[in-house]
């Protein structure tokens, strides 16, 4: 069938012509900016895909960081900017943007990623080219040596921890747990976390079920899952799966034959299946809104992302967001400007409290040692308000016992 | 293994494979009638989980979610092609796939701005939460239902096309839109008809989903992916392969998550592969249709 006429194509050449024309206009500030001296840090996150609820909170707290600093005018008198990047969750996407953020955009320092395969593409980036990363996403393996350097800092909890304090209130010598993990870095280290804390308190496992990373439907590992009859079930997995997952297993009537537990309780997926779903599953968590009840400095930061945001309360991993950017903004402040190797030495050096209590990143392997709560969330009828979903079942402070030691991840000592 | 065990893998399988078989259902229809490839076919799923959230929760019944959703958004399906692609009819198929494709992105995006990007929760009926004790193992009630509304809108569809004077219009328009016209049939009020049909299933399917998933503006695009390789193991245009394959699909996806869970979602391509290897018009495919 012969196409009709060429009059839309010349339109359509022309509509591109004009819309590069227009693209080349709006890159010349930019090519401006370049020599002056804002402070640019870049911020890859995967605003679109599984996790864009909690990627969207990062950068929600990370802009509000920058705001803070800049407010008070600044960094030695230099203005700080943000440049948030789209990763969608894909290891090489994300090395890409990272390339751009440093060769083109001439970024000082980068935050950010949220999957723990990812924040490992954008470090082999940064630190081949010598940039100060700070990472906000779970993960162990960056701690370890091989994937170290000195540039590497990491802001988030470790699955070791987050899986050894959420095992301490959940598991008890004797019981049979089970595992349904998300085939993927995560979940696998997660997996190893449980084990090792499982092994440690004595319980046992009956079997692990691992599923692939963003699946719409669980219901074909229930009837294995209840099989296996465990006291605990353990579903390791973040984002839209960890929602999905669980919701599934309450279909098949899995709370009423045993426990669920995940390592980290997602405060955007409890609200995405609502209180009656979620209602006892208890899991890790860097932060909660309700820790201002307990902390001045969570209060603080709940009453600056409020005024920021209409009213909105900061989430877990929007609190990475901001303690990512934060950290690394009062590292430059104490170094004076953005030369590396003074603000990594700031950073090593640095004390820092800005969401839930007293910070500060390991010399060896950078790992923010810090506190880790465990959550159990409320039965519809025991809420106070719409935003009052967890009751918070310990809060254990940081210390450099959670971790494992700098001789096991491979440090010199 | 025991058996029971086998048998309540096997029921996941279909419950399963019911859902595939609702949103393949449409594609494969319009498919097979009108020669559109759908690529806006998620996200009307998509969007059938947001009407019938939002009807269920104007009415307070789920219900009543179910019944207007399908149809208010067949409704808009018709207007889609009333507007849109009736203007591409005759041209080269990519034009509609197109079209489709770039209707999916408006779609989404609009569904973003509307609704926000995070998940909403869609709960179940009250009358179908917990589970069903089947003296071998528990089911949900609620998938239970969802096999046996999917097999009721199968019979319906399948007696409307097969004994009816509409079904006859329907398929002769198919075979032949030419002569019909010459007959003296308005082919255009048919082809509004099945296009509207089509996106009517994907939206029944989204609201039938809904209880068993989060909703959200993303949870069409697995689903689309899903439903294409129904609708080519089936074979495209088959109403009968999309039946069969969508059970097979489910079926080797449960029962593969049996022995190698992490495989499950592969499985599906690997049976896709290996037909289009042995048949590559798919199983109930007629040989000679390009797409």
């Amino acid at each position: 069938m012969p196409r009709s006429g060429s009059t839309p194509k010349i339109t359509r050449r022309t509509a591109l012509a004009g819309l590069s024309a227009s693209a080349a206009l709006l890159a010349m500030p930019r090519l401006g900016r370049a020599a002056d001296e804002t402070i640019r840090i870049g911020f890859p996150t995967p605003l679109t895909g599984p996790f864009a609820a909690e990627a969207r909170d990062q950068v929600k707290c990370a802009e509000l960081a920058v705001k803070l600093v800049n407010d008070k005018g600044g960094i030695a008198g230099r203005k700080v900017e943000l440049l948030v990047r789209d990763d969608k969750l894909n290891a090489g996407e994300a090395a890409t943007r990272t390339l751009e953020l440093i060769e083109k955009d001439k970024v000082h320092a980068v935050v950010g990623a949220l999957s723990s395969a990812v924040q490992l593409a954008v470090n082999e980036v940064t630190r081949a080219r010598g940039v100060i990363y700070v990472s906000i996403s779970q993960s162990d393996t960056i701690n370890e040596a091989k994937d170290f350097s000195k540039y590497t800092f990491h802001e988030a909890l470790n699955p070791h921890m987050t899986t050894s304090a959420v095992a301490r209130q959940t598991l008890k010598k004797g019981m049979k747990v089970a595992h349904l993990v998300a085939d993927y870095a995560y979940g696998h280290e997660m997996l190893r976390g449980f084990k090792r804390a499982q092994a440690a308190i004595g319980a046992d496992n009956v079997g692990e079920i691992l599923h692939p990373f963003g699946a719409a439907d669980y219901s074909t590992f229930m009837p294995r899952l209840m099989s296996m009859r465990p006291d605990v079930l353990c579903i390791s997995n973040f984002g839209r799966d960890q929602a999905n997952a669980i919701k599934q297993a309450v279909d098949f009537g899995v709370k009423q034959q045993m426990k669920i537990v995940v390592p980290v309780i997602l405060h955007n997926q409890r609200l995405a299946v609502g209180p009656d779903v979620f209602e006892g599953v208890v899991g890790g968590a860097n932060y909660y809104w309700g820790l201002e009840t307990q902390s001045k400095s969570a209060s603080s930061f709940n009453t600056a992302f409020k005024a920021a945001n209409g009213g909105a309360i900061p989430t877990d991993y929007g609190a990475y967001g901001y303690s990512g950017v934060g950290s690394l903004l009062a590292a430059m402040q104490a170094a004076g400007g953005t030369d590396t190797d003074k603000v990594v030495d700031a950073l090593e050096k640095l004390q820092y409290d800005l969401t839930k209590g007293p910070q500060h990143y390991r010399k060896c392997d950078h790992q923010s040692v810090q506190s880790v709560l465990v959550l159990e969330s409320k039965k519809k009828s025991a809420m106070a308000g719409e935003n009052d979903l967890f009751a918070i079942l310990a809060n254990d402070a940081g210390s450099d016992d959670m971790l494992r030691s700098c001789s096991e991840l491979g440090h010199a000592t | 293994m025991d058996l029971s065990l086998i048998i309540m893998q096997l029921l996941s399988g279909i419950a399963l494979g019911a859902v595939l078989v609702i949103t393949a259902l449409g594609l494969t229809i319009v498919f097979g009638m009108l020669g559109v490839v759908n690529f806006a076919h998620g996200a009307l799923f998509m969007i059938g989980a947001y009407a019938g959230l939002y009807l269920a929760s104007l009415t307070g019944s789920f219900w009543w979610g179910l019944l207007l959703a399908p149809i208010l958004i067949g409704a808009f399906g018709m207007l889609i092609e009333f507007v849109l692609i009736r203007r591409l009819y005759g041209r080269s198929i990519d034009d509609p796939l197109l079209l489709t494709f770039g209707l999916s992105y408006i779609l989404v995006e609009g569904v973003r701005i509307v609704f926000g990007s995070d998940g909403i929760p869609f709960p179940t009926p009250p009358q179908l939460i917990g589970v069903l004790d089947l003296g071998i193992g528990f089911f949900p009630r609620y998938r239970l239902f969802v096999i046996m509304l999917v097999a009721v809108v199968l019979l319906v569809l399948w007696l409307t096309l097969e004994k009816t004077r509409v079904g006859l219009i329907v398929r002769a328009g198919a075979r032949d839109p030419t002569i019909m016209q010459v007959l003296g049939v308005d082919i255009g009020r048919v082809w509004l008809a099945i296009f509207g049909l089509g996106v009517g299933l994907a939206a029944l399917g989204g609201v039938l989903a809904g209880p068993m998933r989060s909703v959200n503006p993303e949870m069409g695009s697995l689903v689309l992916a899903e439903a294409f390789v129904v609708t080519v193991i089936g074979g495209l245009g088959s109403i009968v392969g999309a039946v069969v394959a969508g059970l097979m699909v489910g079926i080797s996806i449960s029962m593969v998550a049996l022995f190698a869970p992490e495989m499950a979602t592969i499985v599906m391509f690997a049976l896709m592969a290996v037909v289009l290897l042995i048949r590559p018009q798919g199983l109930f495919g007629v040989r000679g249709r390009t797409a």
